[in-house]
């Protein structure tokens, strides 16, 4: 009989010993965070600087503790564009890594394809790329970190009209964000009370656009022109506009964000007009600005790790991490369900892009306020100053 | 803009791309003519001459760079030609063509792992992004003026290099008689090595010449290098002057196109002439009927 207490300790401490040594295992085990990222293939010029910069802010948190006690695995996929791979990468971040959330993908082509996917199996998924579709119709589950097409759109058109530019050409690449940009610039020009005389899609490879900005020089009472395209369109035209004497302003799209491209115009991109995160002008922020400490910061650790300039491309997996980051702490726990609550609860979040504010019908969180109208002065980046 | 001034404008316009179009399909000609083989990697040719140059031009003179580019490319071509092409023993010319498909994803990956995703550009030869030669009322880039420079000179060169030199002479042996060619002791390998190494040049300096103009970035080879198979084809290939004709007509087609249509029907423009002309005369404009009989050896 003597046996028996011993039996049952001995199977208590058996099944008691394992669990806990498994749950201090977990509380051990690291936080997986998924991340599809365009490193190689056309839109590399977005995913790399991201991946860098996800790599760079993961090593940051986990040298100072990590979150809530728990470092941080960051699993990247190079989907080099593809909306195939990046479904395939995103089935198997859920199915195989089962991360705790994804960051990206880098382009909105991908991400709508792998929206409902996300969706569906209660992912998080905070995507890197800008079209209106990725939170226009809502998904619980997705979140996007980077400014409106909207919202470049409506910054260009409001400052054309403190220059008193009410007729104007527009000029897009025939990729998914020449698109957005066009339909975008299309549907508010009539609110804005801007006036669309010449629009033109070109072959975002051409090589050339003189012919194209020949047509626009042709149209009569064209004062300014709208080029929405990345590289390398986005030098050409600037030096093409030139090239042809053609000296009205040309305003670009938010892809103009990285200091490189205004080296590659050379003395062409003299005037050249943008809205833009304010990153790319950090140096000339009031010290009062809620987002010079952070922004200085990142730049300063980029520049340093990398060996070249920032750009707002690499911000949007900054403030991507940072989101998924601060929601874990704000809910206190790696429940995916729980995490989704608390970033529709953040506030105040001062991210790379602006001043984050979400909630449960605001999955984006940026307002006007992100953008800055930047302008290129002398070879750099600056506040445009009416 | 006043008509006359506004139709040269578009003329010139035309006559940039066409330029550019003209500086590949010389490349492409040439490797035909001698081999029969249409080099689908002659893109990636003119893209690695851009991408040598500008590293280069960090550490020496802009004229250095581009000569040493010009030789690097070269060397590659050849022994790009030794490694893939010598060793295959009854080949038949579609192969080689994939074999030269394969040969540009490659090459264009390669790029991307030794440099990187960046846009990058040779400075202007003269003058800047800004300058501009006025031509009674329009302008174009002075870069331009280096680019139909470049292409006068090796159309020039060529041809005295095919007519004159026992080199060139031999070459065009091979292409007109192979068997022929080999019994008067022509040796044909080297000759096939001879062109790629040649053509991979003159890629490499047509690279060198247009970066300004249209920037150098690891996948800028393929959309050249579908332009500059379609100027070679319209021009007739077989003949270095045809592809040179054939660039610019295709670059002024489209430039007069987007005058007309809506700019994103330029290629539809271009390529529905090509498939025209190839209607009425399917050797090209100025192609000679023998210059396309597949060769086998």
């Amino acid at each position: 009989m003597k046996t028996l207490p011993l039996i049952l300790a001995g199977l208590c401490l058996g099944t008691l010993l394992p669990l806990s040594a498994r749950a201090a295992a977990e509380t051990n085990q690291p936080i997986k965070i998924g991340a599809i990222f365009a490193v190689t293939g056309p839109p590399a010029f977005l995913g790399a600087p991201e991946e860098k910069t996800a790599r760079m802010l993961v090593d940051k948190i986990n040298a100072s503790g990590g979150v809530l006690g728990r470092k941080l695995e960051l699993i990247v996929k190079d989907s080099g564009g593809s909306p195939e791979k990046a479904v395939s990468f995103a089935k198997q971040l859920i199915e195989e890594d089962k991360v705790l959330a994804i960051i990206g993908p880098s382009t909105s082509g991908e991400t709508l394809q792998i929206k409902k996917l996300c969706e569906e199996n209660q992912m998080i998924l905070v995507s890197c790329a800008a079209a209106d579709a990725i939170v226009n119709p809502l998904a619980k589950y997705v979140f996007k970190t980077p400014q409106k097409d909207s919202q470049a759109a409506t910054w260009i058109y409001r400052t054309m009209k403190e220059q008193g530019i009410s007729k104007i050409a527009i000029l897009t690449g025939n990729d998914g964000f020449g698109a957005s940009g066009k339909k975008q610039l299309e549907e508010l020009a009539k609110t804005e009370g801007i006036d669309i005389v010449a629009d033109e899609v070109y072959d975002k490879q051409a090589t050339d656009l003189t012919d194209v900005l020949t047509k626009v020089k042709a149209t009569p009472g064209v004062q300014a022109v709208v080029n929405w395209s990345i590289v390398p369109a986005q030098s050409i035209v600037a030096k093409n506009m030139k090239q042809l004497g053609m000296n009205i302003p040309l305003f670009q799209s938010h892809g103009f964000g990285n200091r490189k491209y205004a080296e590659q115009a050379g003395v062409a991109a003299e005037g050249i007009l943008f809205p833009a995160g304010r990153l790319l002008v950090v140096e000339e922020l009031p010290d009062s600005n809620p987002q010079k400490a952070l922004l200085a910061a990142y730049k300063k650790d980029y520049e340093a790790a990398y060996k070249e300039d920032v750009s707002t491309f690499g911000g949007h997996a900054y403030d991507a991490i940072l989101i998924v980051t601060e929601a874990i702490k704000k809910a206190g726990s790696t429940d995916r369900a729980q995490v989704r609550d608390a970033i529709e609860n953040l506030h105040g979040l001062v991210g790379t892009a602006g001043i984050y504010n979400f909630s449960a019908t605001d999955h984006t969180g940026l307002d006007l306020d992100a953008f800055e109208m930047l302008t290129v002065k002398n070879g750099k980046f600056t506040l445009y100053k009416k | 803009m006043e008509n006359t001034s506004l139709a040269l404008q578009y003329l010139l316009s035309g006559v940039t791309k066409g330029s550019i179009y003209a500086v590949v399909a010389i490349g492409f000609n040439l490797i035909y003519s001698a081999t029969g083989v249409l080099n689908f990697a002659q893109g990636e040719f003119v893209m690695l001459g851009g991408m040598v140059a500008i590293t280069l031009a960090h550490y020496a003179p802009l004229p250095v760079a581009v000569a040493g580019a010009v030789v690097i490319v070269a060397l590659l071509g050849g022994l790009l030609e030794v490694a893939f092409f010598r060793k295959l023993r009854r080949h038949s010319v579609l192969h080689l063509i994939i074999i030269t498909i394969g040969l540009s994803i490659v090459l264009q990956e390669a790029a991307l792992h030794l440099w990187d995703e960046k846009v990058r550009s040779l400075p202007y030869f003269t003058g800047n992004e800004v300058s501009s030669v006025k031509i009674l009322g329009a302008a174009i880039s002075p870069q331009v003026l280096w680019v139909l420079g470049t292409v006068a000179v090796m159309v020039i060169s060529l041809q005295v290099f095919l007519k004159y030199t026992l080199p060139g002479r031999a070459m065009r042996a091979c292409s007109s008689n192979p068997d022929a060619a080999m019994l008067a002791g022509i040796n044909i390998p080297n000759m096939r090595t001879l062109s790629f190494a040649l053509s991979a040049a003159l890629g490499a300096l047509a690279g060198c010449v247009i970066s300004p103009i249209t920037m150098t970035h690891y996948e800028m080879g393929a959309p050249l290098a579908i332009k500059g198979f379609a100027a070679a084809i319209l021009g007739g290939l077989g003949n270095p002057m045809g592809a040179v004709a054939g660039g610019l007509l295709v670059g002024v087609l489209e430039a007069f196109a987007v005058s007309k249509l809506p700019a994103a029907y330029n290629d539809v423009a271009a390529f529905a002439v090509l498939l025209l002309v190839l209607f009425v005369r399917p050797h090209g404009l100025f192609g000679r009927p023998g210059g396309e009989s597949v060769r086998e050896h």
